[in-house]
């Protein structure tokens, strides 16, 4: 999923400094199972900000709701009205979300309360970490099971570099060395061999690298819109 | 199309290849481009080394700050009469740069380049800059050897003309881990076509012992040349930073005790009772023995079999070279002649 977390407060604030009414809106699928930005954080954000803004002077009117999914018309068209109303959307679901609400609605000025973080999984309770960078051109089939891109610092293809020590990388010990990851899972499955061939230079041209992308299924495409 | 040799029977005719190829012991240096323009300090370093070495190693952005770049201080060092090994990290450059880059250090003579991955930018004094690592240093090695070989760029285009005929070389963490692996890895460099292999520091001769038996095991010592990467230390204090903070550098307690020896004249002050004059020399007894230390470790390195010559790191202290290849018993480097063409 997408691990996303909450902007310093004082950013939130700048942000919606010139607007007099407005409108958290939360999104109910990853970021509020990463805690970031749910239906609970939007009550809360908004109630901060209103408290916030009274404290300096300028009360305003801050009001918040949380659609199903920001990223799906659908779900931003049941709330028009609200954010109709309001001078300023301050979104935090992900940037998907953001640039959503920016596309539905032309004419509304929309900020974001989140920075979006990555793609990835709670590993434990409070703890999110990395798992896929997206690249358009997925090799874990090559790497028992274990993403280099996302998780070697270097995004190595033949790794380890000469950088992995007792397991981590050198980039600092809290990330674990993939490579050293790839080589204990392959060693275990008995598929060490894998790690002898040379993988050659990546086509990033699935990756962001060959500019935004966009998949288009004609399967599923509604015929008068062929 | 593919001719790994040219008719003369050298892959480029470098100074270091045809050391290498005559059978000699090589010696490689290295030499650190400054954080300026000035080429005075290239001329500098190149005066402490010329006549101690048989080819100068010039780093890449070192720990991810920003120098001279390595082929600017090669072309500086070409003038001079000295031949660089170029040092080409993936951690800058993508694959469009870094083939437009060799072309440009073949046209401007130099024979020699080091394919490294390159240390992560987060260690610099740039940690907020986006890195590339478009390819990794494996593949860095395969591209050298393809515009050589066949004469094509990474896409598989032909060169339209001369192609840039590299000595190439890897390097190799032989301590770095998982251990085990690391032979191996060092065997996919070769069999990508390096040519030359420079090692990570050593000074731990049984470890480095063993490591190259599982070499010599694999055969690797005999489908590339391998070169022991070797360094004066300066004071305990540098040997246990680096013993604790550079992966794949193993010191034994030993030699650290060793140079904690020579400082004892000067062990009973603390750093701030002791004269300028005191640190001084404490400092220069730190140094002498660091340098008696890496010659005995060339001795040492000499008898293993596999091993064909040393890579002198002396990071910031290229005054070193010198003592130490006289004292290892290297000094006059040889004169290869070139095979004519």
């Amino acid at each position: 999923m997408i691990i996303a977390e909450q902007k310093p407060f004082e950013e939130i604030k700048n942000l919606i400094e010139p607007a007099q009414r407005v409108l958290v809106v939360g999104c109910g699928t990853c970021v509020t199972v990463c805690f970031a930005g749910g239906a609970r954080e939007a009550a809360i954000l908004a109630a901060s900000l209103r408290m916030a803004s009274k404290l300096n002077g300028d009360p305003k009117e801050v009001t918040d709701v949380t659609v199903q999914r920001q990223c799906e018309w659908e779900y931003l068209d049941t709330i028009a009205e609200q954010i109709n109303e309001a001078d300023i959307v301050l979104s935090i679901g992900c940037g998907i979300g953001v640039q959503a609400i920016a596309e539905r609605y032309p004419k509304t000025w929309v900020v974001p309360g989140l920075n979006t973080a990555f793609l990835g999984l709670p590993a434990e309770q409070g703890v999110w970490v990395e798992r896929c960078a997206a690249c358009g051109d997925c090799i874990l089939g090559l790497t028992a099971g274990i993403c280099p891109i996302a998780r070697c610092s270097k995004s190595l293809l033949n790794g380890p570099c000469g950088g992995s020590q007792d397991g981590h990388c050198e980039v600092n010990e809290e990330i674990p060395c993939a490579w050293q990851l790839i080589y204990d899972r392959l060693q275990s499955l008995g598929k060490l061999e894998m790690l002898y061939e040379i993988r050659p230079p990546k086509n990033w041209r699935t990756s962001r690298d060959g500019g935004p992308r966009k998949i288009v299924r004609p399967d599923l495409r509604l015929s008068e819109e062929e | 199309m593919a001719d790994p040799m040219a008719p003369n029977g050298y892959v480029s005719g470098s100074n270091l290849e045809r050391v290498l190829k005559s059978g000699n012991f090589a010696v490689t240096a290295e030499l650190g481009p400054p954080q300026s323009a000035d080429a005075e300090v290239i001329r500098k370093k190149a005066a402490l080394l010329r006549g101690f070495c048989d080819a100068v190693n010039i780093t890449d952005n070192q720990t991810a700050i920003v120098r001279m770049s390595s082929i600017g201080a090669g072309a500086l060092l070409v003038r001079e009469g000295l031949e660089p090994v170029i040092q080409m990290t993936c951690r800058d450059r993508n694959r469009l740069a870094i083939q437009s880059d060799l072309l440009g250090a073949y046209a401007l003579g130099m024979r020699n380049v080091l394919c490294l991955t390159g240390d992560h930018q987060t260690f610099g004094n740039h940690p907020q800059a986006k890195n590339v690592f478009d390819i990794d240093s494996i593949q860095l090695v395969q591209i050298v050897k393809n515009l050589r070989d066949q004469h094509i760029f990474q896409c598989g285009d032909p060169l339209k003309g001369l192609e840039p005929r590299f000595f190439i070389g890897a390097a190799e963490s032989p301590f770095a881990h998982p251990i085990e692996f690391r032979p191996y890895r060092l065997g996919k460099k070769i069999k990508a076509g390096a040519n030359f292999i420079q090692t990570q520091l050593v000074f731990d001769i049984p470890a480095f012992e063993a490591f190259m038996e599982k070499v010599r095991a694999l055969g690797l010592h005999q489908q590339a040349y391998l070169l022991a990467g070797v360094g004066p230390l300066k004071s305990p204090a540098m040997a246990k930073y680096m013993k604790e903070n550079v992966p794949g550098i193993l010191i034994p307690q030993e030699l650290i005790d060793r140079l904690e020896e020579a400082g004892r004249p000067w062990a009973g002050k603390s750093r701030d009772e002791l004269t300028k004059e005191e640190k001084k020399a404490r400092s220069e007894a730190w140094k002498q023995t660091g340098i008696e230390i890496c010659i005995e470790l060339i001795q040492k390195i000499l008898k293993i079999e596999g091993v064909a010559g040393v890579h002198i790191m002396a990071i910031e202290w290229e005054e070193a070279v010198e003592p130490i290849v006289k004292g290892a018993g290297l000094y006059p480097r040889p004169v290869i002649e070139p095979l004519p063409v």
